[in-house]
């Protein structure tokens, strides 16, 4: 370990229970952080295809790290001073579960890292994020588009949250040691971040004519990628089948009936509208994105591409 | 909708934190509910990993002392030693005294 990452290393140090910490009392609410993969066994699973696995962590976590991407876009722009430390703090939970995903995908299978500089400090998850072009990202395509109004924002959490949640909650049972614990420390992240964009969604269909008319309007815009969430790839299909991901074809019907309940409780139709389809015979999973993705990885990777030596 | 307000009501959140015995007023924030009050109070105050459990109150629920009556209230146990134990002798064994 270079000095550097030393200085790196330290500066959290003093907050961790398992490092220190004979007297601690100066923090008034206590320091009992958790390390969600403390202990866990991070070998490949016996007859596993680690390439498999690690494009299946790219497909889950890329999920996480381009939501926690648009979220972190409300940052001073939310409605209020509390949304926006909400949808913040949402973010925060998402980029962290997509950094142990990203990681877990270098660790499986280091080839899908783009290449450094030689001596460059940027870790396998960051330069999984901030070096692959846009085709190599494997994120459904609901997560990628503008935000839009506080609305269209609301409408895409709970669609994505309500899906992530059911997906989250069978991966814990998943072979792989790793992917079953990110999914146990993800389940009651995602839990809170559904039941507050279920709340808002109620609130705001029946509230002002005007944000229930906004509602709809997000329903409108989110509402064409719902139907890509539900189909598997070869990979998922094949990973569910080990034991190790999900197939989200499965949890259609869950996550159906949950939404159906939202809409019920606010007085919504569920949609009947047109779904993307797809675009040379890809989605999403295939690396297949919409324009605005590719404005969206312009803006999150810009700094890190121009000092890929950089150190932060 | 009965009635639309301008803003969120204002409310008072309490925070009981990992080895508190009892909840601390930590602060105030707008919210458009009850619920949402201690969604917002989880978001805000507790995002540290403070607290264990909220309580969040409408600020206009509570009743306060003004400072006009500082003098009335508060001044006439000034001079009131005699109500502070501490003319006893404690014995070296006692502790947290």
């Amino acid at each position: 370990m270079t000095p550097a990452d030393d200085f790196h290393d330290s500066a959290y140090d003093g907050l961790l229970d398992h490092h220190t910490v004979a007297d601690d009392s100066q923090w008034a609410f206590g320091t009992e952080f958790e390390d969600p993969l403390a202990g866990v066994d991070t070998t490949v699973p016996a007859g596993e295809d680690p390439h498999a696995l690690a494009a299946y962590c790219l497909m889950i976590g890329d999920d996480a790290l381009v939501n926690a991407h648009r979220l972190s876009e409300w940052c001073s722009r939310a409605p209020d001073l509390e949304e926006d430390i909400a949808l913040a703090n949402i973010a925060l939970d998402l980029l962290g579960q997509a950094r142990l995903l990203l990681a877990r995908a270098a660790t499986a299978s280091p080839d899908v890292v783009p290449p450094l500089p030689p001596g460059s400090p940027v870790p396998p998850e960051d330069a999984l994020a901030f070096f692959r072009d846009d085709a190599a990202f494997r994120n459904v395509r609901l997560v990628e588009g503008d935000n839009g109004d506080f609305a269209v924002t609301i409408v895409r959490l709970l669609l994505f949250s309500t899906w992530r949640l059911a997906l989250l909650e069978r991966l814990q049972s998943s072979r792989d040691q790793v992917l079953a614990a990110v999914a146990a420390k993800g389940v009651k992240e995602v839990t809170y971040h559904r039941d507050y964009a279920a709340r808002w969604f109620l609130t705001l269909s029946r509230g002002t004519e005007e944000s229930r008319s906004r509602v709809l309007a997000g329903l409108d815009a989110v509402w064409r990628f719902h139907d890509e969430l539900f189909v598997p790839t070869r990979i998922e299909a094949s990973l569910a089948d080990s034991g190790v991901g999900v197939d989200p074809a499965t949890v259609a019907e869950e996550v159906a009936g949950l939404l159906d309940e939202v809409f019920s409780v606010s007085g919504v139709d569920r949609p009947d509208l047109p779904q993307v389809g797809a675009v040379a015979g890809g989605r999403g999973r295939d690396g297949r994105h919409t324009e605005a993705f590719s404005h969206l990885l312009a803006e999150m990777q810009s700094v890190a591409r121009a000092h890929p030596s950089g150190r932060w | 909708m009965s009635e639309i307000l301008d803003e969120w009501p204002l409310y008072e959140i309490f925070v009981r934190g990992r080895r508190g015995l009892n909840h601390v007023h930590v602060g105030s924030l707008h919210a458009a509910d009850d619920e949402m009050a201690l969604r917002h109070a989880r978001d805000v105050y507790t995002r540290r990993n403070e607290g264990v459990s909220i309580w969040a109150v409408r600020s206009d629920a509570i009743a306060a002392s003004s400072p006009d009556e500082k003098d009335p209230l508060f001044a006439p146990s000034c001079d009131k030693v005699y109500r502070h134990p501490t003319f006893y002798d404690i014995p070296e064994d006692v502790p947290h005294m």
